[in-house]
């Protein structure tokens, strides 16, 4: 972690707000490894498909390879001879265990077109390339899939909509015959007076914009098994989610059970990045069939399925102007969003909302106005991915940043630093309202301060020199810059539970889920600071409802800051119940014991002590034997930390590139990440949360585009035809931290899982047109390919 | 399994133990390995050969269980990531390559990483002191959306170190 500031070098005294009580052990801010880790070292790793799960039927489903048709004939009946065929479900057939067949929305709204949702299956009409139809379970996944292929369908192929703007246009078809139009939902958001500020601005600029982000691509894809027990009535589930609770919820609705009946298990997650925060068809479809057939059934995603049924997020086209004054102080932004929902709206419309209200960002914006424009096309649904919109919204902000710099002869990192909110600002009145109609309060953070270090730590001053230098050597460097500011933390609560066992082992349950952050090793390290044991005394389980009956799960960088404050708070409780039952027991006061390595002692006579199993054992009970007085039963605690206020991380991206204008190559040299996150509760893990972030938005400003031709045929189907970042574009981040606390919890933590993705985009392209100055190319898009910049390289030289 | 499925026997040295089975055709190594044998630590993270997450070493090369039948792999030795441990076992019950990676922080969800342990196994086996470039090249091979890479090379440069030292 040499690349951490050291303590001295941090912008706010990173004194702890009002964590009572710390112990003598520091587990908290520790760059510990992980407890995850052995496990999934040495192959043992519990994934989906690796659950040993005895005799299961395997799953396969038939999807639609039309983006809108209407289905005239179905025939299953060659399928359902086939030798190792136990069912196959229509939508009918799946119909008659379920109590409807359409999904239910993830986050209801009032606003929202009708009806709207994707059904489990669809056998009359297909609205997108993926679209499950049947289900076909067979004893082994091979069988399954050879009797897909047996299934004929005649389809009635119907006019398509495959583009937000030809969506919006009157004479086009509507993407589905059951909806009213192609706009799912039109809203505005903004404050302040927009217009007469732009009447009044010096200065105008305008832009077009195309933001593309493709899909989430976690290594694993998604994946369920279900057990139906006869006996109990019960279903347990396995499914790999983001939102076990949820997802149990759903089950429980649609297959007409009592949550009591229903279990939903998160084994290991292969990485979610938001398209496992959804409860899918599938994850309804495979319990039922598990239920009727009364065997285990499993069905797991391949990749190919992955490329078109998991959610992707997709296209935003905006068309934006900013308002400055002659200093370039930003009087007013206005525009208009278009936002490619896709064929259905399984969640919501938090993602372009997301977008729409983020885009300010960091900056004082007086004035904003966003007109957003939901429409749908028969392309796959859409729902946030890392970053869940605030990519798209710091790239249009620092876009039109650029362009004000540009446009006025000022340098770029000049144009920020007078319009960045100062800290004696904070906290900041954002003008806006989140989706729980709480102001938008940003809460903490030094942004100038944040700047000034990314630009130190890239050499900013120096930059016009090495640039100097390459060119003369036909080398072309550019430098960008980026900020940005990600609301974490969303509420409304998350739970955690501490329990000591009578052998002394901690158990922490959480309806928080872990996809690979090291969610577990985070809250066991805030656990272990107030209980004063090591991370090996504690066992974390996540995702299980069956041992924690409420929880949200894993979105908006939340976990940390939500379920890390609720294990905080239970953590505390623990400890105060154990000291005071050390108390009675040991017959000292309790400022003269402490709590040390898992056993309450005497502090002038540590041979005297208790271990927390003694006092969990005590305070289980026996028979008509009282309690200690004043104490309740058992040790443990429920913490169910609640808030609508959110803790707002912030960052500042600067990077080198150089390009190559014959090839359209672009190579970054550089690149620097200064984040604040509140305080860190494992700097490590940190660290490789910011690393995974940066490389998605390079995927996202280089590499990543999710196809479609004219018909919405997905056309990149393989990692063949989509690309992710590999080793070899991607050079040594280098990230600086910044501990600014965050008064909005009690462990004075920002989510940090999504931060680093946000500004990648702006940066990279910001130093792609400093690069190529010379020809005066202008980027109003990402990703950005080297066919495509050839081409702008062209165009600009030919203009 | 279907009573129509051609099935052929096959005698595969898997992790030093002699396995002789019957297995499908069609089957990959991958599914044989997970399904058949039950190692799930090898991971399907693609099942077109672009991601790495299913690589295995078949007589000490790398290869990718997917592209591959378990009928290839008749009269074959092949090594799995449930070996590494074994041979030279750690504090954690890790090998010195396992090590590295908890040390480094060089894995986050572990899925694609038992893959990305077996490719970098053959590397440190051909070449115990590869630079950044050569185990960033090999690494190529491999597709992983958690950790931007950064780590998984510093742990690897650190396992070469580690075994120079030795």
């Amino acid at each position: 972690m040499d690349t951490i500031v050291p303590a001295g070098q941090v912008l706010v005294p990173p004194a702890a707000p009002d964590v009572p009580e710390r112990t003598a052990r520091r587990m908290f801010g520790q760059p510990l490894p992980r407890i995850e880790d052995p496990a999934l070292l040495r192959g043992e790793g519990r994934f989906l498909d690796d659950i040993p799960m005895p005799d299961p039927l395997h799953a396969a489903f038939l999807r639609s390879p039309h983006a809108h048709a209407r289905v005239t004939r179905i025939d299953l009946s060659a399928a359902r001879a086939l030798p190792g065929v136990v069912a196959v479900f229509d939508a009918d057939a799946i119909a008659r265990e379920l109590t409807g067949l359409r999904m239910p929305l993830g986050f209801p709204s009032a606003t929202l077109q009708k009806d709207i949702t994707p059904w489990v299956l669809s056998c009359t009409e297909v609205a997108f390339v993926g679209e499950a139809m049947v289900m076909v379970v067979a004893e082994s996944r091979a069988i399954a899939e050879d009797a897909l292929a047996l299934i004929e369908v005649d389809f009635e192929p119907l006019p398509v909509v495959h583009d937000c703007h030809q969506a919006l246009d009157d004479r086009e078809p509507v993407v589905r015959s059951d909806a009213a139009s192609n706009v799912a939902e039109q809203l505005q958001v903004g404050f302040g007076e927009v217009d007469p500020a732009f009447a009044q601005a010096p200065h105008v600029f305008a832009e077009s914009l195309f933001v593309h982000r493709g899909a989430a691509h976690p290594m694993e894809g998604r994946g369920v098994l279900a057990r139906y027990d006869p006996v109990e009535d019960a279903i347990t589930v396995w499914t790999s989610t983001q939102m076990a609770h949820e997802v149990m919820h759903s089950i429980a609705a649609m297959l007409g059970m009592d949550q009591h009946n229903v279990r939903v298990v998160a084994p290991d997650v292969g990485g979610g990045f938001g398209c496992k925060y959804l409860t899918y068809p599938e994850e309804v479809a495979i319990p039922a069939a598990a239920r009727c057939l009364r065997r285990p059934v499993k069905w797991v995603e391949d990749r190919a399925e992955h490329f078109i049924s998991a959610i992707h997020e997709r296209d935003q086209y905006w068309d934006v102007e900013i308002a400055v004054d002659a200093d370039a102080r930003i009087l007013g932004i206005r525009g208009r969003l278009l936002h490619d929902q896709g064929a259905y709206t399984p969640q919501g419309i938090n993602l372009p909302y997301n977008a729409a209200t983020s885009v300010t960002g960091p900056y004082r914006v007086p004035a904003y106005r966003m007109d957003v424009i939901i429409c749908q096309t028969n392309k796959t649904p859409v729902i946030p991915v890392r970053g869940a919109g605030y990519p798209q919204a710091a790239f249009v902000m620092e876009r039109l940043l650029d362009r004000v710099a540009r446009e006025l002869a000022l340098d770029r990192a000049e144009v920020r630093s007078r319009n960045l909110v100062p800290p004696g600002k904070m906290p900041y009145d954002k003008g806006l309202t989140n989706r729980a109609g709480v102001r938008s309060i940003v809460d903490s953070g030094d942004y100038p301060a944040t700047q000034a270090a990314a630009l130190a730590r890239i050499d900013h001053a120096g930059f016009p020199a090495r640039q100097h230098a390459a060119r003369a050597q036909g080398r072309f460097l550019g430098l960008g810059l980026a900020n940005a500011v990600k609301a974490t933390s969303r509420g409304p609560f998350e739970s955690a539970v501490i329990r000591v066992s009578p052998q002394g082992r901690i158990d922490l349950y959480t309806g928080a889920l872990a996809m690979g952050q090291g969610l577990a090793t985070a809250l066991a390290q805030i656990a272990a600071e107030q209980l004063d044991v090591p991370l090996s005394m504690i066992n974390v389980t996540c995702g299980d409802t069956g041992r924690v009956s409420l929880g949200m799960g894993g979105f908006a960088s939340r976990q940390t800051v939500m379920a890390g404050s609720s294990v905080h708070l239970a953590a505390v409780e623990v400890r105060h119940k154990a000291l005071k039952v050390g108390e009675q027991m040991l017959g000292v006061p309790v400022d003269g014991l402490r709590l040390h390595d898992g056993r309450v002692e005497v502090a002038a006579e540590p041979a005297r002590f208790l271990t927390l199993g003694d006092i969990a054992r005590k305070l289980k009970g026996a028979p008509g034997y009282s309690l200690p007085p004043g104490v309740t039963p058992g040790l443990e605690s429920t913490g169910l930390f609640q808030t609508n206020s959110q803790a707002h991380a912030n960052a500042c991206h600067a990077c080198e590139v150089e390009v190559d204008p014959g090839t359209g190559a672009v190579r970054i040299l550089r690149y620097v990440a200064v984040h604040d996150s509140g305080r860190l509760v494992n700097p490590t893990l940190a660290e490789g949360q910011i690393h995974g972030g940066i490389v998605h938005g390079i995927g996202n400003a280089l590499f990543e585009k999710m196809g479609y031709d004219a018909e919405a045929q997905p056309v990149t189907g393989t990692f063949a035809d989509y690309l992710l970042p590999t080793s070899t574009e991607i050079p040594q981040i280098e990230v600086v931290f910044l501990e600014t606390p965050s008064p909005t919890n009690p462990i004075g933590v920002k989510g940090i899982g999504e931060a680093g993705t946000i500004p990648v985009a702006p940066a990279i392209v910001s130093a792609i047109e400093d690069a190529l100055a010379p020809w005066g190319v202008r980027v109003a898009e990402a990703p950005l390919s080297p066919v495509r910049l050839l081409e702008l390289i062209d165009a600009a030289g030919a203009g | 399994m279907s009573s129509e499925e051609p099935l052929r026997e096959i005698a595969v040295t898997v992790n030093g133990t002699l396995h002789r089975c019957e297995v499908a055709e069609r089957k990959n190594l991958a599914d044989f390995l997970r399904h058949d044998l039950r190692l799930t630590g090898t991971h399907v993270g693609c099942e077109h050969g672009v991601c790495g997450a299913c690589t295995v070493l078949v007589d000490g090369v790398s290869a990718r269980g997917c592209l591959m039948l378990a009928v290839q792999a008749d009269g074959c030795t092949v090594e799995t990531v449930e070996s590494l441990a074994a041979s030279e076992p750690g504090p954690a019950g890790l090998g010195p390559l396992q090590q590295a990676f908890r040390d480094r922080h060089a894995l986050q969800c572990g899925f694609c990483t038992p893959g990305i342990l077996m490719s970098l196994t053959e590397l440190l086996r051909d070449d115990p002191s590869p630079d950044e470039e050569a185990v960033r090249l090999v690494l190529s091979g491999h597709l992983c959306r958690c950790t931007g890479y950064q780590n998984i090379v510093a742990a690897a440069l650190q396992a070469a170190r580690a075994r120079a030292g030795d």
